[in-house]
Order: C-alpha cells, then sequence, then structure tokens
C-alpha cells in the first residue's frame, strides 16, 4: 500500500494519478524535508518494509554487502551503521535463523589479517539443512555407549562372574503364564550366565514348555510326579520337594556356580543377581513380603500388638558389626486364622517361616565328592528322606551360623515375595491360544466406538434389536451394516456389557479338573 | 628474543608431546600417566622451587572488600581470594623480599558484585592501579624490575583487560602498568589482546565440597550420549543471537533441539551434577567469554568435555594435554557435531576417560580449602616455578623506565 504509492510517486512524479499526486504534493508543500532526507526515509521506509515481508533486517544486509568489499574487520562497523538507520524489528531469532544462515558464510569472514581469525560482533547461527540425525550416526552413538557401559561394568562391576542357576517350581494354571512371563523377563535380563531349572508338578506340559521356550536361555524342563495340591501346605511342601529334586539335578549335572530360588510369583530386582555373585557358600538376602489382602483394613489396625513395627521383610539379622546374629521372620501372628488355606482363598497367603527365594547357595555344596566343601554341610543325599519336611535351606547345614547376609548386611531388600492365584474354577485357553475363535453375537456397529452404549438387545430379537439400534444412535452412523447373528446356543455365563461387541462364551477345551 | 618468546608459546599453547603409561591407581581403575608439552609435571611439588613474598596491603584492597560482600566466596572468580589465603600459610611464603623469586598482590579486583552477583569491572582498573602505586612507593621492588617479577591473579572474564564485553575489552587492552608482569588468569585465547604470553591460565572456581556431595556409584552406567545445560540465546542482552557465544550456542540448539542423543535444554535441574556423570560428552561451549566452570565441572565427573570455543588456551595448557583428554570442535562445524562425536573411535572414547579418571587430573582444577597436593593452588606455582630464572632483562637498569604511567583511559587515572 504504502510501498506501492511511494513508489509510485517516485517513478510517476509528473503522473495524473490523483492519489500519488495528491499525496506528493501535499508532502512538498506541508514539509521543509531536503530531498536527501526524504530520500533517506524513503530508503528507511522500503527497507522496513522488505524486512517486514522478509522477517529480518533487510538493511543489514544492503549495508554488509556495499561495505564487505572494502577493508578488512569493517565486520563490526556495517552492523552499527544499520542499527542506526534501520528501525528495530525484534524479529524473534527463530524464523530470522534459516535466512540468516542463507547468508554466504563469509559473514564469519575468515578475515585475512594478521591477527586473529576469531572476529567479535554478529555471526550467522548456522544451520544445517537437513536436520535430523542419521541412523547410521545413531547407531554409532548406541554401539559408543554400550561400550562404554561394557567397560564401565568390567571396571567397577563383578570380576569373574559366575554362572546363575535359577530354580523355579511350577505347575500350570491360570496365572502361570503371568507369574513365569515375569521371571522370565528378569532371568533374560541378567547380564551374567544363566541355566534356569524349571521343575513342574503334574509332569511337563506343553503349556510351561511354551512359555520357557520364548526365553532364549538354557532351560531345563523337568516334570515332577505329583499333582499340585490345593491347598497353600500342601503347595508349600511340595515346592520345596521339587526344588531338591533340583538340586538333585545340579549335582547330576555338576552345574557350576551360584544357585538362587526364583519362585514364579516372586519379583527380582537386578541388583540381586549383581549381589549373588558375592556369596561364598551360602547367603541370604531380604525378602520383601507382599502380602495380598483383600481386607485392607485389617491391614491397617494393629490391634495393639507393639512391640515392634512389622516390617514386611524376612532376611538375616545384623549387628552393628556387621555379623549375623539371627533372623528376621515375617510376624504372621496377626493373620493367625484369617489365612488362606486353599490355594483361591480370599484371604492372605502367608509366607513360611524363612522362605526358599531368600537364599543362594554355591552349587558345590550340593556336589558329591568336592574336597572342599566345608564340614558344616550336609550331603544332599542325606535330606532325600520323603518323609522329612524340609523347609528352608538351612536345613542342609549343621549350623546356620556360617550364612553369609548378603545386600548391605540385609539392610536391602533384593526381591519381593508375593502369592496371587486365580480362583479354582478359572479357566483359561490352552496356551493361550484361542482356538476355535470367539463366537459374535452382535458385530460392532461402527469403529470407533459409540459415544452411547447401545442397550443389548436379548437373545431371541436379535435382528429386529440391530435395527433399533441403528434408529438410535441415528446422528452418528454413516451405513449400517448387515449384522451377521449368529445365535450362540450355549450357556451364557459372562454378560458383560462391553459397547459394541457382545462377547460369546468361550468354549474352551478345559484342561484341568 | 621476541622470536624465540613467540616459539616458547607456541611450543606452551599448542598440542604437545604425550607419554603413555598405564597405571593402576588405588581404586582398581586403570588411569593414564598424564604429560603435557612441559613433561610429567601435574605431581611437582613446588616448594623449595620458588619463594614468593606476599605484600601486605592495606585491607581496603581485600579483607575490607571481601566484608563488604561474601558471595565473593562461591562465585566462579573466588580464585583470587582463595590464593590469597593460600599463600598466606604456604610453605613457598617467604617473609624475606630479598630472596623472593616471585612478588603477590593481594587485590580483589572481581568483588565489586552486581545485586545479581555479577562483578562490575568499573573500578577495578583504578584500584589495581591504585594497588600498584602503593607497592612501588612502599617497596623498591615494583621499580627495580617494573613487575616484571610480580604477579597478579585476575580471574575476570577477560583478565587484565577488565571489561565483560569484548569488543570495549579489546578497546581497553590489558592494563598498561601490568604489561610486564605475570597474569595469572581464566581468559585464555589465542592471539588476542587480553591474553599475553607468559600468562598462565587457571581453571574458574569451583566449589569442590558441593561437587564432591553429588558423587554417585561409579558402576551406574553412562547413558546420556551428550549432555549440556545453559543458555542457548541471551535474551536480555542478544535477543536475535548471533551475538552471544558467536553464535554457536545458538545453533547447537537449533541444529540438535530435536535430536534424541542430545539432551540439552536451559533448565537449571537439580540434578545437574549427578546427570553429568551419567553422560559420556558434556558441551563445553563459549558464552560471552570462552571460558567457563563447565569444564572443571566435566573433568570432576569424568564426562568428556567438547570444547566450542575457537583459539581458547585451556587452564595450563603446558602441563595438561587437552587435546588427549577433550574434544575439540570449531565453531563452524557445529552443525556437524554429532557426525564428529559420533565418528570417534570407542577405544579412544575410553582412553580419554581413562584419563580423566586419573585422579591427579582432577585435583589440579580444584581450589579445595585448604590446599592439597595436586590443586589448582600448587599447579599455578609449579608454572611460575617454571618461568624461573628471571631472563636478563627483567632487571632493569637503574633509572630505566619502561612503564607509561598515563597511559591508559582518562577515567583509569583517578585516584581509588
Amino acid at each position: 500500500m504504502k510501498l506501492s504509492a511511494l513508489q509510485q510517486s517516485y517513478l510517476n512524479r509528473r503522473s495524473n494519478s490523483f492519489r500519488g499526486s495528491a499525496q506528493l504534493d501535499s508532502a512538498a508543500d506541508g514539509s521543509v524535508k531536503s530531498p536527501a532526507a526524504v530520500f533517506w526515509l524513503v530508503l528507511h521506509g522500503v527497507c522496513c518494509l522488505i524486512s517486514l515481508v522478509l522477517g529480518f533486517r533487510f538493511s543489514r544486509l544492503v549495508f554488509f554487502f556495499i561495505f564487505s568489499t572494502s577493508a578488512t574487520n569493517l565486520y563490526t562497523a556495517p552492523f552499527r551503521g544499520a542499527a542506526e538507520i534501520a528501525s528495530h524489528l525484534d524479529v524473534r531469532s527463530t524464523p530470522v535463523t534459516g535466512a540468516a544462515d542463507s547468508v554466504p558464510g563469509n559473514m564469519t569472514a575468515v578475515v585475512a589479517s594478521s591477527t586473529s581469525r576469531v572476529v567479535v560482533g554478529r555471526h550467522g547461527i548456522r544451520i544445517r539443512p537437513w536436520p535430523h540425525p542419521d541412523p547410521v550416526e545413531v547407531m554409532k552413538a548406541h554401539q559408543i555407549l554400550e561400550r562404554v557401559q561394557r567397560e564401565q561394568r568390567a571396571l567397577f562391576g563383578v570380576k569373574n562372574p559366575r554362572t546363575v542357576i535359577a530354580v523355579t517350581p511350577t505347575y500350570a494354571r491360570t496365572f502361570q503364564k503371568l507369574h513365569l512371563t515375569g521371571v522370565m523377563h528378569s532371568l533374560m535380563l541378567v547380564p551374567y550366565d544363566l541355566v534356569w531349572i524349571v521343575v513342574e508338578a503334574g509332569g511337563v506340559t506343553n503349556e510351561t514348555a511354551s512359555i520357557i521356550a520364548k526365553s532364549g536361555l538354557r532351560t531345563i524342563h523337568v516334570g515332577f510326579r505329583q499333582t499340585m495340591p490345593n491347598s497353600w501346605e500342601g503347595r508349600h511342601k511340595l515346592e520345596s520337594r521339587m526344588r531338591l529334586h533340583a538340586l538333585g539335578i545340579v549335582r547330576e549335572q555338576k552345574l557350576d556356580g551360584v544357585v538362587m530360588f526364583a519362585d514364579d510369583s516372586n519379583m527380582h530386582s537386578m541388583e540381586l543377581f549383581d549381589e549373588i555373585q558375592n556369596v561364598k557358600w551360602i547367603g541370604a538376602v531380604s525378602v520383601g513380603i507382599l502380602l495380598h489382602s483383600t481386607d485392607s483394613s485389617a491391614t491397617i489396625q494393629r490391634e495393639g500388638e507393639e512391640e515392634s513395627t512389622p516390617m514386611p521383610v524376612q532376611g538375616p539379622a545384623c549387628n552393628a558389626t556387621n555379623k549375623l546374629v539371627g533372623w528376621h521372620t515375617f510376624n504372621s501372628l496377626r493373620y493367625a486364622g484369617r489365612s488362606a488355606v486353599y490355594i483361591d482363598d480370599r484371604a492372605p497367603v502367608l509366607p513360611r517361616k524363612l522362605e526358599w527365594s531368600g537364599f543362594v547357595l554355591n552349587s558345590r555344596l550340593v556336589w558329591k565328592d568336592v574336597d572342599d566343601k566345608p564340614e558344616w554341610v550336609k550331603d544332599l543325599d542325606e535330606l532325600d528322606g520323603a518323609g522329612e519336611e524340609v523347609e528352608s535351606p538351612l536345613s542342609l547345614l549343621k549350623t546356620t551360623s556360617m550364612v553369609e547376609p548378603l545386600g548391605n548386611c540385609g539392610r536391602q531388600v533384593l526381591l519381593w515375595w508375593l502369592r496371587v492365584e486365580a480362583r479354582s474354577d478359572s479357566k483359561f485357553p490352552a496356551q493361550w491360544i484361542i482356538d476355535p475363535p470367539l463366537d459374535i453375537t452382535v458385530p460392532s456397529k461402527r469403529t470407533p466406538w459409540p459415544d452411547a452404549p447401545p442397550e443389548l438387545p436379548s437373545n431371541e430379537k436379535m435382528s429386529d434389536g440391530a435395527q433399533t439400534q441403528d434408529q438410535q444412535i441415528n446422528k452418528h452412523s454413516t451405513k449400517t451394516k448387515t449384522p451377521r447373528t449368529r445365535r450362540s446356543r450355549t450357556k451364557r455365563r459372562h454378560d458383560t456389557k462391553v459397547i459394541g461387541v457382545q462377547a460369546s462364551t468361550l468354549s474352551v477345551s478345559e484342561q484341568q479338573n | 628474543m621476541g622470536p624465540l618468546k613467540w616459539a616458547l608459546l607456541g611450543v606452551l599453547l599448542s598440542a604437545s608431546l604425550f607419554a603413555i603409561d598405564s597405571v593402576e591407581l588405588r581404586r582398581n581403575q586403570p588411569t593414564e600417566r598424564i604429560s603435557g608439552s612441559a613433561g610429567d609435571v601435574l605431581e611437582d611439588d613446588p616448594v623449595g622451587r620458588l619463594k614468593v613474598f606476599v605484600y601486605e596491603l592495606p585491607s581496603k584492597y581485600n579483607k575490607k572488600i571481601l566484608q563488604k560482600d561474601p558471595r565473593c566466596l562461591n562465585h566462579m572468580f573466588a580464585a583470587e581470594i582463595f590464593m590469597h589465603r593460600f599463600l598466606l600459610s604456604s610453605p613457598v611464603r617467604t617473609l624475606n623480599p630479598e630472596e623472593a623469586d616471585w612478588f603477590y598482590t593481594p587485590v580483589y579486583t572481581t568483588c565489586d558484585l552486581t545485586p545479581n552477583g555479577l562483578p562490575l569491572p568499573f573500578k577495578s582498573p583504578r584500584m589495581m592501579r591504585s594497588a600498584i602505586q602503593l607497592i612501588s612507593a612502599n617497596w623498591p621492588y615494583w621499580n627495580r624490575t617494573e613487575g616484571a617479577d610480580h604477579f597478579f591473579v585476575v580471574p575476570h572474564d577477560f583478565g587484565a583487560c577488565f571489561h565483560y564485553q569484548e569488543e570495549k575489552a579489546i578497546e581497553r587492552g590489558i592494563l598498561p602498568l601490568l604489561q610486564r608482569a605475570t597474569l595469572v588468569q581464566t581468559f585464555g585465547q589465542r592471539n588476542h589482546v587480553c591474553l599475553k604470553e607468559g600468562s598462565i591460565t587457571i581453571p574458574p572456581y569451583a566449589p569442590p565440597q558441593k561437587m564432591h556431595t553429588h558423587l554417585i556409584p561409579d558402576k551406574t552406567p553412562r547413558s546420556i550420549f551428550v549432555y549440556f545445560r545453559g543458555l542457548f540465546y541471551d535474551v536480555g542482552n542478544d535477543p536475535e543471537g548471533g551475538y552471544y557465544a558467536r553464535g554457536a550456542r545458538a545453533a547447537v540448539w537449533e541444529n540438535f533441539k530435536d535430536n534424541p542423543l542430545f539432551d540439552i535444554s536451559t533448565e537449571h535441574p537439580t540434578t545437574y551434577y549427578e546427570d553429568m556423570q551419567r553422560a559420556v560428552f558434556c558441551l563445553c561451549p563459549l558464552g560471552w567469554a570462552p571460558w567457563s566452570p563447565r569444564l572443571v565441572e566435566a573433568v570432576i565427573f569424568g564426562c568428556i568435555p567438547v570444547i566450542i570455543a575457537d583459539d581458547i588456551v585451556l587452564p595450563f595448557a603446558d602441563a595438561i594435554p587437552w587435546e588427549e583428554i577433550g574434544v575439540f570442535v570449531d565453531e563452524e562445524d557445529v552443525p556437524k557435531l554429532d557426525t564428529i562425536l559420533t565418528s570417534i573411535p570407542p577405544e579412544v572414547i575410553l582412553r580419554k576417560q581413562r584419563l580423566l579418571a586419573n585422579p591427579s587430573m582432577k585435583q589440579a582444577m580444584l581450589f579445595p580449602q585448604p590446599a592439597q597436593p595436586g590443586d589448582a593452588f600448587h599447579q599455578v606455582l609449579n608454572g611460575l616455578a617454571r618461568k624461573l630464572p628471571h631472563d636478563k632483562n627483567a632487571f632493569l637498569k637503574p633509572g630505566e623506565k619502561v612503564l607509561n604511567w598515563t597511559a591508559g583511559p582518562v577515567g583509569d587515572l583517578k585516584p581509588w
């Protein structure tokens, strides 16, 4: 507007254009400006407007190009001159920098002077045209990081790491996949060599085999002749025997390393595996006990028994000089009478006095005919009597004073004990593969999910119901698909109200009783 | 003598010979011996090699200033104060000026702070001039050498140019009265007016106790590739960018703000020191001046410093082979920073980390209270000792005058 008017007035001084001449005349009549001043004013205005359009200080560019051919080190001078003349368009530098970079690199001119190649003043902000990282370089960076971390581990981590032998008793049930996957992932992260001995009650099943096959670890999967009983008592006893069986395997195959007991529903921290490398013969770590209690108010009430705040921790107890003086066990008196008896009881499941998972052994303790085995260890065969109740690996020892407390003398809780199981009548698809596919009684009307859940029609009026749904939710539906109604004739036990899709019952090949 | 001095300067300031020796140190971490161009001098003991006489100036030059503003003890220019305290109780101090090799003038020129804590250099030239007038009037030692065997600690942004703005500092140049003295300063840039040859560059002051309380276990894996926290644009003084840091910091931001390998931002996290210990590279770009405490922090925390400051002279450049320890990137190569850093072979990176792990390296960057062997105070003394014996034209013939006492801007001549 103004630009064109000025240019017009400049170019067509004597034009008959009404607007232009009127402006020019009025300006010429009213002011006493000299032509030079007018010229500078006009130039100033032109520069301002161009800068407005382009987004950076155009005048600087002009002066730079005008003066750059002259003597050296006038680098700062052009900008001072421009700053006086040009108006302050304080454009934020982010849109500026693209243009600023287009100014040729001689902004930061390698001024051929005898002093320094570093010049004071305003420099362009260099931005490369393709800002994204090159994937090959990113890979190299990650390799560098990995190498640095490997070096750190070699310097500050454990020297001469030993193989970890993890012993897991398990059996096929609904929650097995949940628990076993958790343990499997923890073991897959262990940076040391690992052997995973999985003892399965009720014999080896495909269920378990399919889960552990995905680990990529070296596994020894054995079955145990008995099936898992339904009570916690019985389960604990059987698990002890299964663990002893695993120790027998360690003995037979002369596996060398550190034996730790990774129960399938426990949660292990990575520091645990670093810490157990320090064990000499037999060590104990602190285990956090997570009681899954449905009745939360019961846990909060103290009921007046106050000797000490009951920490849900089992493990070694040390005195001030970090010597083992005793054991912390879980105080289960508060739950006496209210604890779960059967596996699917809705009551807190109590741990034993000392859980197996809190102990780690040097595998040589269970080997036959090893010369340097300490005398305070019984031979594994002595525990083989079926009637023997082996509650914890301490039964392997003649004296418990030689147990090494690990994890800063038991101050660090390195793993957590938890027992959560499904209802006894719960069913799950074999190997968690749905075959045959689920029946669909009412298909989803449209995607995405509608705002309001449709009314679920009764079974008989399936097709009519589909159409009434259509009419009700009219405003959102664009087209209606012909519903594929398939009446399911099996019993509908789960009447879940799922928006849009009604799942039918699952006809599942039952796997267990 | 001129070309010889240039050659000496060149040798001192350029990349140096290096002797490699793998040494097992107490912490089970193999580190490497550090030798700079002056040799294996980091662990030298200056005691017995030089004697320093400390002038007794009236307390208005030092103690009273500090009393007025005790913040001077914690900012990055605190080296001048701690150097004074160290020298007062050091075995190199002598009370007999006749046997002294070096003379120290304790004047705290960087202790006039704004409410924000930044030092104002406007009175510093007058203060320095007044101190020199005092020592030349009361003791004969200044006049016999016109300062050639005196040293001054001037840790401000541009050293003895006494200004925070580079252009003004260049205009002023080094205070004319100091032109024969040895300057101990943090600023160092080759071919710059404010760095005279023979100066000793020191690291800026960083509080050692504070850094040591933030140490994390060594085995914490270093998972950050590049780390930086600080300003990219100085919005108050240079909103458009391009002036601050010669556009280098802005270039870093614009090129790498979206790059996941670069953990850079302007935030001020409480875990700043811990994060540096989890990083492989720490950027140390220039700001308004080329030096910054980031270098000290990077060395203490074992993070390889990436120095983006053309022609910078790093602390104790003759004793520490910075080329072997840090990565130098030209300001014009900033857009290619990721390419440069990822193309460094891993063995070189591991070696740099081993050098950084050397405890004598870390000690040399610190000003601990009380002083410990091998720390920055001792490196300064070592540097001074290496300059001995003074050459012949340090001592002037009687009646000979070199300095012009009326040179410099008129404002400097006013008494302080």
